[in-house]
């Protein structure tokens, strides 16, 4: 009785009666699972490309020191392309976070040798130039209608030339002495400290994503903006935080790569902007907007972290590293493109 | 006698030398279906964007319940209970029917500064109640709403409206592209919010559905409103010579 009175209650149809009209396929509920969890499409390729250099590179690529090796640079790349995969999926784009990456320890160098401070205020005050850059993208492109590619990518070259700029000048030479590598990129063990910075940021970033009202307004701005605006949604301001977000997780990221490698350099993070939007991709992050999950850019991240070691341990020429990149983000874009419009437009049980 | 849920008096907007709205006067009783025509330009959507906070005016007043406003925003807007449905722009196609439901208006557990953390449950509840209420039948509330034909969409941005005790429902061309099946089911929603006591404006090319649903037809041409009579003392005949 129960049951009965429950089921004229609800508005929506029980999953087998409505299967039984013929509406639902196996293809049909894949697709829409790829709508859903693009994510874990990347998943599957990762494994499989685990599975394929392990056996190539006769278990050589699967080794504790080579694993360990990818943990060195996979977290700093994923922590920026964790940032760049939200803005994307609020509808814009940033192509000035590889010269932030490289901006924002040489900024945090020169602070501490300039004004005698120690790490953490420079720190510090290198992130909030980060927040300074993030505002600049969001305010020029939003004010004057222009698309953030093209600012961020003058944002990118002017960036780019202060790293030099202030490298030659000789004001950033090197790492303040007590720079914590315990805090950002100590070994332990297997991994590394960034490791925890990734887990935790990807957490952080993830559950902002999915469970707070921010989110959905991120998801909202970046699916379908002029209803987002219809809503009431503050989409600027959605867009601006999202471009800030980016901003500071790829200084974030330079910062502990410099204090990983104990030098800062201007050429720090050139062309990096490249693997994270590939990642993102990769991942399942529409160009579109609205579509796909932070965590989606960190497996992409580790695909072509992947690939890129896998390439060498299997003893294949390194030149080829761009070109597999390269091929795995077109045949991810158009996957991306033909897929979501296929779920886009199927009719899976929707009821009458 | 109450004041009218609308008043509208010598509304003025121009658009970069173009006179959009001219001294437009529209008045909206409580629970009634006023149906708005015009070709296209003949100033509804710009009156529309006024009412639901796209636009400001750059003359004339705007009262709600007797009380003059200034509506800044959709959100303005939506608060003052003037909920407007586009016929592409009110859902989220990527996103779930819960989540478009409750879209810039979430329930939230906590929150800080307006930003906070979602009560899914009571997203996933409420939205299968508020489709309930106008009965429409879909599969979850978990189903992404570009899987919904254009009929279910207008029925869940309708079910957004009722359960945000919206006082006024603007649908802007809301049958345009429909089958005729679908056309009757969303004519059968602007119908039923009669007997919820919400007040409708129905913006349509189609004088059928207009006569099919509303109690009053109001048209406009130029920017001006040209014609203001009940349904039951005009005809479509009558009113295209107007326009």
């Amino acid at each position: 009785m129960v049951t009965a009175d429950r089921r004229e209650q609800t508005p929506f149809e029980p999953r087998r009666a409505s299967t039984s009209r013929g509406g639902s396929t196996p293809v049909k509920r894949l697709l829409k699972v790829y709508m859903e969890r693009p994510e874990l499409v990347a998943l599957v390729v990762l494994v499989a490309l685990l599975a394929y250099f392990a056996l190539r590179s006769a278990g050589l690529f699967l080794s504790y020191q080579n694993l360990r090796g990818i943990l060195g640079l996979f977290p700093e790349l994923s922590i920026m392309a964790l940032g760049f995969a939200l803005l994307m999926i609020a509808g814009e784009f940033d192509l000035s976070i590889g010269s932030v990456f490289g901006l924002a320890p040489i900024v945090l160098c020169a602070l501490a040798q300039h004004f005698g401070l120690s790490f953490w205020p420079c720190f510090a005050a290198a992130l909030l130039m980060c927040v300074v850059v993030g505002l600049l993208n969001g305010f020029i492109s939003l004010s004057f209608g222009i698309p953030s590619f093209i600012t961020t990518l003058g944002m990118l070259f002017m960036l780019r030339s202060l790293c030099v700029v202030i490298y030659q000048s000789g004001a950033a030479p090197a790492l303040p002495s007590d720079a914590p590598a315990w805090a950002l990129t100590a070994p332990i063990g297997f991994f590394r400290v960034s490791t925890i910075w990734l887990a935790a940021l990807g957490l952080v970033i993830y559950l902002l994503l999915e469970r707070t009202n921010f989110g959905n307004w991120v998801r909202a701005t970046g699916g379908a903006l002029e209803s987002a605006k219809s809503m009431g949604i503050p989409t600027n301001f959605v867009k601006t935080a999202c471009f800030v977000i980016s901003s500071v997780c790829a200084g974030l990221a330079g910062i502990i790569q410099v204090v990983r490698i104990a030098s800062p350099l201007p050429s720090l993070g050139d062309g990096v902007e490249l693997q994270a939007i590939a990642a993102a991709v990769i991942g399942g992050v529409a160009l579109s907007g609205g579509v796909g999950n932070v965590l989606g850019a960190v497996v992409g991240m580790a695909i072509i972290r992947v690939i890129d070691s896998g390439m060498v341990m299997s003893r294949v020429d390194a030149n080829w590293f761009k070109f597999a990149v390269g091929f795995l983000t077109i045949v991810a874009v158009i996957a991306n493109i033909w897929l979501g419009r296929r779920a886009r437009g199927i009719k899976v049980d929707t009821g009458k | 006698m109450t004041a009218p849920i609308i008043e509208c008096q010598h509304l003025e907007k121009w658009y970069s030398g173009v006179h959009a709205l001219k001294n437009v006067s529209l008045s909206v009783a409580h629970g009634e279906a006023v149906g708005l025509v015009g070709d296209n330009g003949a100033g509804k959507s710009t009156l529309i964007k006024i009412l639901s906070g796209v636009h400001e005016p750059d003359g004339g007043t705007i009262r709600i319940e007797g009380r003059e406003v200034r509506i800044r925003n959709p959100r303005q807007a939506m608060e003052l209970g003037l909920e407007t449905i586009y016929q592409y722009n009110s859902m989220v196609p990527t996103m779930s029917i819960a989540r478009n439901v409750f879209i810039g208006r979430e329930p939230l557990k906590w929150s800080l500064f307006g930003l906070g953390w979602m009560d899914r449950g009571k997203m996933d509840h409420e939205s299968v109640r508020a489709i309930a209420d106008v009965d429409l039948h879909l599969r979850s509330p978990e189903a992404l709403v570009g899987e919904l034909s254009g009929g279910q969409r207008q029925g869940v941005a309708i079910a957004r409206a009722m359960h945000f005790k919206s006082k006024v429902l603007i649908l802007d061309e809301p049958t345009n592209h429909l089958s005729v099946k679908e056309t009757n089911k969303v004519i059968g929603f602007v119908r039923d919010l009669k007997k919820q006591n919400v007040t409708g404006v129905f913006i349509s090319h189609n004088m059928q559905h207009v006569f099919q649903c509303c109690d009053r037809v109001v048209a406009m041409a130029r920017g001006e409103i040209v014609f203001d009579r009940p349904v039951a003392e005009s005809s479509i005949e009558e009113v295209h010579e107007f326009l």
